[in-house]
């Protein structure tokens, strides 16, 4: 769960070129069950990256849910966002393991190396930053995952490092699309 | 001759400690066919420091070695394949022989854990060859009433592992006696605690453990359908559920007429969404049903009314891993262990900074310094132990002179701790406590689910205050404010995360007042952690002139020629700490 949420200022609904018609088999699968909610917005979520707002009428639309109700739910929990996110989820560690072992140092690091606050997303779309609570890894604090992958054992240079690095292979990988 | 096993521990931390890519190598040099050797998974046996583990079965007996990194794995295994090598130094288990690392595993008993790290978590077989399901058939077969089975849960004395304790048989008995057409089982795997792991550890290390237990339970209290609320940030442990649940329902273990009997039970998996809030059990139950997990009022509770209104009985992972056990082994076994009010055993997390960090299991009634300073390994740089925080954002830190304090639920809160779910962080003089109880309040207040006042707007009260103290501004009177505010919110909140938020910094309050006073009266933070507490300055005796802080210095604060001695600008000081951390002279003194 994130200890700080994505800032306020992020917290509008964003429509997004989001196509509709993909939430459909989830809907059908969920729509009458009682108490599907929350794996419908995760579900919708899973498609799209975040809750486009289209999604809040046709959740509605299927289940009869007050939009405002499901708008409550959504920003009720920490793991759904409202707009949308950048290619690699930067989630730094900020559990008591990590916090005692200085996660603050690494937060700091990758904001001056990227430029952005934490919860934000680079202009390039390529990276969010995110403070989360325990990825449960304690023994490597401070960690950090980006992507499935976990790092552990870090500061902030060895973290700047690691971006650089994903950087570099995502720059690889674009220059080999382009030939 | 058998054939010799590879076994490579892929628990989540293993994982993060590299363990997928040695079983990449692994694997390729399985395919090189110079060593033979069958390749198999298992999950973490507690020793998150030594990992990526790797446990080699063979005529020598089982050898687990540590810190098998992909790049490491090649060379042990051939010399212990090939040359009939058993490298010592490295291995952290080796049957029959002695290796340093012996004393992380004395003093533990495993029952919890009983089958995490021995065998692989995704097999049916093997979790029944140890023994998965044999408890419920027996009381099956033997056509136990639920009256004996809660007796055997009362006589054990297990009590509740998520924090609670309350007594899980009593809960079975209110659960049981509120008649009903459809009653609910519900395994709690929402650990949000930051710094504990103990549930994550089980359930990807021995799902059907829980499995079983929740099948006890729904036996007992008459629930066909079991709910698993897990954490979605445990990915490895829900896929593990999953395939364990499908597992179990194509053998018959799950499903309809269980064992031939009229006993049906079903489990499914319930992800959370991210919510602290949601290890409440009537916010647990809430979320569950689709809505904000906001917790309400109790009684009525969730035994007389539950999930959608029906009696629902919860205990944690950890409390549901011990029932087949206690089942299997007898009351007695089980209450063998431990002191007079806390039976049994109960799993920490050992973190912070401590040597040897990882999961372990000891019987209640072991001491904090035991846990620390024999299983632990004392602590990182031995350094001076400074204190122990359990319970997480509900708990309270313990400091050193305490550390005689037995492990179980009385003891624990007579210090104003509390034993919590298992997370135990471990804390030396570099940490600063007023530090700590801001970075729980942020949590707590974070986490806040708002419906209280005393919760939501006292806890963020509490945490300005605590902020303006470590930034220096502290005043007269603070420590008074915070108590005062502290018992008011402990009083007025309708839930445990209101009720305990001011734990933290109650406890620093009440064991490092002297650290509060530091920072209010005289501007100084004795750890050194809170910045624009600390000066720097320069030590003419050590400084070279080499230029290299003056050249970091952001703000230009350092004056000084090269070969000369340097002068650090008060006034332009920012206290970043980049000339402290750059200097190679240790000429940069902190205070």
């Amino acid at each position: 769960m994130r200890i700080t949420r994505i800032a306020e200022t992020h917290n509008t609904i964003v429509s997004g070129d989001a196509d509709l018609t993909l939430m459909k088999p989830l809907l059908e699968k969920y729509s009458k069950k009682p108490g599907s909610l929350i794996p419908l917005l995760q579900g919708t979520q899973a498609l799209y990256g975040f809750l486009p707002s289209g999604a809040f009428r046709a959740i509605s639309e299927a289940t009869g849910i007050a939009p405002a109700d499901i708008y409550g739910v959504a920003t009720f929990y920490a793991q759904f966002r409202l707009s949308p996110v950048g290619k690699n989820i930067i989630k730094v560690c900020h559990g008591t393991a990590c916090h005692v072992q200085n996660a603050n140092a690494i937060t700091d690091a990758i904001k001056d190396h990227l430029g952005v606050n934490d919860g934000e997303t680079t202009a390039d779309g390529e990276f969010t930053l995110e403070s989360v609570a325990c990825l449960g890894c304690c023994s490597l604090a401070p960690v950090m995952m980006i992507g499935e992958n976990t790092y552990g054992k870090l500061n902030g240079k060895s973290a700047v490092k690691i971006l650089r690095e994903i950087k570099k292979q995502l720059r690889s990988s674009q220059l080999k699309a382009e030939k | 001759m058998k054939k010799t096993k590879v076994i490579v521990g892929l628990g989540s931390c293993g994982i993060a400690a590299g363990a997928s890519k040695t079983y990449s190598a692994l694997e390729e040099i399985l395919a090189k066919g110079e060593m033979d050797f069958e390749l198999a998974k298992t999950s973490c046996i507690g020793m998150c420091y030594k990992e990526p583990l790797v446990e080699i079965r063979d005529e020598k007996g089982k050898i687990i070695y540590g810190d098998m990194t992909a790049e490491a794995v090649e060379r042990i295994l051939k010399s212990h394949l090939l040359d009939g090598k058993i490298d010592l130094d490295r291995a952290v288990v080796a049957e029959k022989r002695k290796t340093p690392e012996d004393s992380f595993f004395e003093g533990q008993v495993k029952i919890a854990l009983r089958n995490c790290g021995y065998m692989d978590p995704e097999s049916l077989d093997q979790a029944l060859e140890r023994d998965a399901y044999k408890a419920i058939k027996t009381l099956i077969s033997e056509n136990k009433s639920s009256m004996d089975i809660i007796q055997t849960m009362i006589d054990s004395g297990l009590r509740g592992r998520g924090g609670g304790g309350f007594p899980t048989g009593l809960k079975w008995k209110f659960a049981y006696q509120n008649e009903s057409d459809q009653k609910y089982i519900i395994c709690n795997a929402d650990e949000g605690d930051p710094g504990a792991f103990m549930d994550r550890s089980l359930l990807e290390g021995d799902p059907h453990a829980v499995l079983e237990g929740m099948m006890i339970g729904g036996y007992t209290i008459g629930a066909s359908q079991g709910v698993i609320y897990c954490r979605a940030e445990y990915p490895l442990a829900i896929k593990r559920l999953n395939i364990a649940i499908n597992q179990a329902k194509a053998k018959g273990l799950l499903g309809e007429k269980i064992f031939g009997s009229d006993f049906s039970f079903d489990i499914y998996v319930k992800e959370g969404a991210g919510a602290f809030v949601c290890g409440e059990e009537t916010a647990l139950i809430a979320s569950i049903e689709g809505k904000r997990g906001m917790p309400r009022k109790r009684p009525p509770f969730p035994a007389v009314s539950g999930l959608w209104a029906k009696p629902t009985n919860i205990n944690n992972v950890e409390t549901w891993a011990n029932v087949p056990w206690i089942i299997n082994h007898g009351a007695n076994a089980y209450a063998a262990f431990g002191t007079e009010k806390s039976k049994g055993t109960k799993v920490f997390a050992l973190t912070g900074k401590i040597k040897h960090g990882g999961l372990v299991e000891v019987p209640m009634g072991v001491t904090i310094n035991d846990i620390i300073f024999k299983l632990g390994g004392g602590i990182q740089g031995d350094k001076k132990f400074k204190a122990v925080q359990l319970g997480g954002p509900s708990g309270g830190c313990i400091p050193a002179e305490l550390g005689d304090t037995i492990v179980d639920y009385d003891s624990l809160n007579a210090t104003g701790a509390i034993m919590g779910s298992g997370g135990m962080v471990v804390m030396d003089e570099s940490t600063c406590m007023i530090d700590l109880a801001k970075f729980f309040l942020n949590f707590t207040q974070e986490e806040s689910c708002g419906k209280c006042t005393f919760c939501r707007v006292g806890t963020k009260r509490m945490l300005e205050m605590l902020e303006r103290i470590t930034e220096g501004k502290g005043e007269d009177g603070d420590i008074e404010k915070l108590e005062n505010l502290a018992h008011q919110i402990k009083n007025n909140s309708l839930c445990g995360l209101g009720q305990t938020a001011p734990n933290p910094v109650l406890t620093t309050l009440k064991y490092f007042r002297h650290e509060y006073e530091a920072h209010i009266y005289d501007k100084k933070c004795p750890a050194k952690v809170c910045k624009p507490l600390l000066t720097y300055t320069i030590d003419p005796e050590k400084c070279t002139g080499c230029t290299i802080c003056a050249v970091k210095c952001s703000t230009h604060a350092i004056d000084g020629v090269r070969k000369q001695i340097h002068f650090i600008n008060q006034e332009t000081c920012i206290q970043c700490g980049e000339c402290y951390n750059v200097c190679k002279f240790e000429a940069v003194l902190v205070d």
